[in-house]
């Protein structure tokens, strides 16, 4: 298929996901389901990544600054900034791309091979509104929120990786924390992690909702699935760096 | 009554049904047969639409749904039930949410309501009592049963049936295919049952198109089938040795 086959395919799918629901009742339902999956099943590896994440960028830069002329409460200024601008989304979505995206794509490559998709169009079902409509909107509305947790989380696992290596101060850390403060980075984190959260579960969808053969395919699908959503966080990620900043 | 009028279907330029004309009776067990590769599930997705003929028109009771709107199609859908070659069950769900789900999608009945329908259902498919089970924990022939019901639940006007005695033994086919034909009679449903299995042709095939290359080869019922003097017909038919050693035993008198 080519790429150009590929986008075309993508924007009829789409448009498919955001027509009328034929029960909106069952639609909710699923929408509480998938966030449930999504969101909080995300939590365990979001909360271990971003911990970490803040941990080691605390430590490195404390390393960098300590002995140079920069004030040391930079170091909390920098974790800071760093979660919120860029490795809380951008790490928390590249992660959530491997782990929902590969589900997401085995699930409805699954359905399609077995003929549940058919199943639930003879049905007279539109399976693109039912099946990927409520993922996508599962994923807008809790990847900010786990986005918001992993930033929140980052800066404590810099706090304790403060606290317990003694490079800086502590005091000097949360002083850091509070200088320099722009709102508006909160507003550009949230933005990345709804445009990211949108394309990690609609191209993991698509991959998967187009499945044609058997668990050769599905493996191969699956993995495709992971690489492109990957690629287009990398992407829209530059591209909201430019319109954003 | 389903009617076929000159159904083309081509994938990549390469045809695959050329020409097809049929008429599927209601209230009748209406089989589509021939050898894998004939054109038979080509044919019966494109009769439930979910594959779009080159050319040709196909009538439900004289609507041509070559024509419809996405909107009547829909409407026209929740008349048909069909049953999978695998059962296409939902995996995630309970064989009770399975028979449930197109009640849940379409309707407004109270939950009540549909307990009672999905248990009358359940209770016609011999399953009375397996609503807790998941489709990971039934059988094949089970799976086809649930299948049935599923695809009943909503009164239907046709049934279409994707290969059902694949994968199961003689006596369970037995069981599936006296069952399609009684709910056939039951509900005077026009159904369309594609199959290669000669049981379920001897058993439940009041009407008969057998496809040969994606063409109509030859067409009648069960009476006529044996006797039949169309070569491929025979060559399809008698392809077993077994068979092919009980009709020259009945033909010698043994």
């Amino acid at each position: 298929m080519s790429i150009f086959t590929s986008i075309g395919q993508y924007m009829i799918l789409m448009s498919h996901i955001f027509s009328r629901p034929e029960n909106g009742r069952m639609y909710y339902k699923e929408v509480m389901r998938q966030m449930n999956a999504i969101g909080v099943g995300s939590i365990p590896i979001v909360a271990l990544i971003s911990f970490f994440i803040g941990a080691v960028t605390a430590v490195q830069t404390a390393f960098q600054f300590v002995g140079s002329f920069i004030p040391p409460y930079y170091v909390g200024y920098v974790v800071r900034d760093t979660m919120l601008l860029e490795l809380s989304s951008t790490i928390t979505c590249l992660v959530l791309a491997g782990k929902v995206g590969s589900n997401l794509a085995s699930e409805l490559g699954t359905m399609r091979i077995t003929e549940q998709i058919d199943a639930l169009e003879i049905m007279g079902i539109n399976t693109g509104s039912y099946l990927i409509g409520p993922k996508v909107i599962a994923a807008v509305v809790t990847i900010p929120l786990l986005v918001i947790l992993s930033s929140a989380l980052g800066i404590l696992g810099g706090y304790m990786a403060v606290a317990t290596s003694h490079t800086i101060k502590i005091s000097e850390y949360l002083r850091g924390l509070h200088a320099f403060f722009d709102p508006y980075y909160v507003t550009i984190m949230l933005i990345k992690a709804l445009v990211f959260g949108f394309l990690l579960t609609s191209i993991s969808s698509f991959y998967g909702y187009y499945v044609e053969g058997g668990a050769y395919e599905l493996g191969k699908s699956s993995t495709k699935a992971v690489v492109i959503s990957s690629v287009a966080i990398l992407l829209a990620d530059y591209v909201l760096a430019f319109l954003l900043t | 009554m389903i009617r076929l009028e000159n159904i083309r279907k081509s994938f990549d330029g390469e045809e695959v049904l050329h020409g097809i004309d049929a008429t599927f009776e209601a209230g009748k067990c209406n089989l589509v047969i021939g050898k894998s590769g004939s054109g038979k599930t080509v044919l019966v997705k494109c009769i439930v639409g979910l594959f779009k003929v080159s050319a040709g028109h196909i009538y439900f009771n004289n609507v041509d749904i070559t024509r419809a709107s996405k909107k009547e199609m829909r409407l026209l859908r929740q008349e048909i039930g069909m049953l999978f070659q695998g059962g296409a069950l939902f995996d995630s769900k309970s064989v009770e949410e399975n028979v449930r789900f197109p009640l849940d999608m379409f309707t407004n009945k109270s939950d009540k309501e549909k307990r009672m329908r999905v248990d009358e259902v359940l209770e016609r498919v011999n399953l009375q009592g397996q609503n807790q089970k998941m489709p990971s924990e039934i059988s094949g022939g089970m799976k086809k049963r649930v299948g049935i019901a599923r695809a009943i639940v909503m009164n239907p006007k046709y049934l279409f049936c994707d290969e059902p005695n694949s994968g199961l033994d003689p006596q369970t086919s037995l069981v599936i295919d006296h069952l399609i034909y009684e709910i056939t009679k039951e509900y005077s449903i026009t159904t369309v049952v594609n199959t290669h299995d000669m049981n379920s042709v001897m058993e439940i095939g009041e009407n008969i198109i057998f496809l040969h290359k994606g063409c109509v080869e030859w067409s009648g019922n069960h009476d006529n089938v044996l006797t039949s003097d169309n070569q491929l017909l025979e060559d399809f038919i008698f392809a077993s040795s077994f068979l092919k050693r009980a009709k020259e035993a009945l033909v010698q008198g043994k």
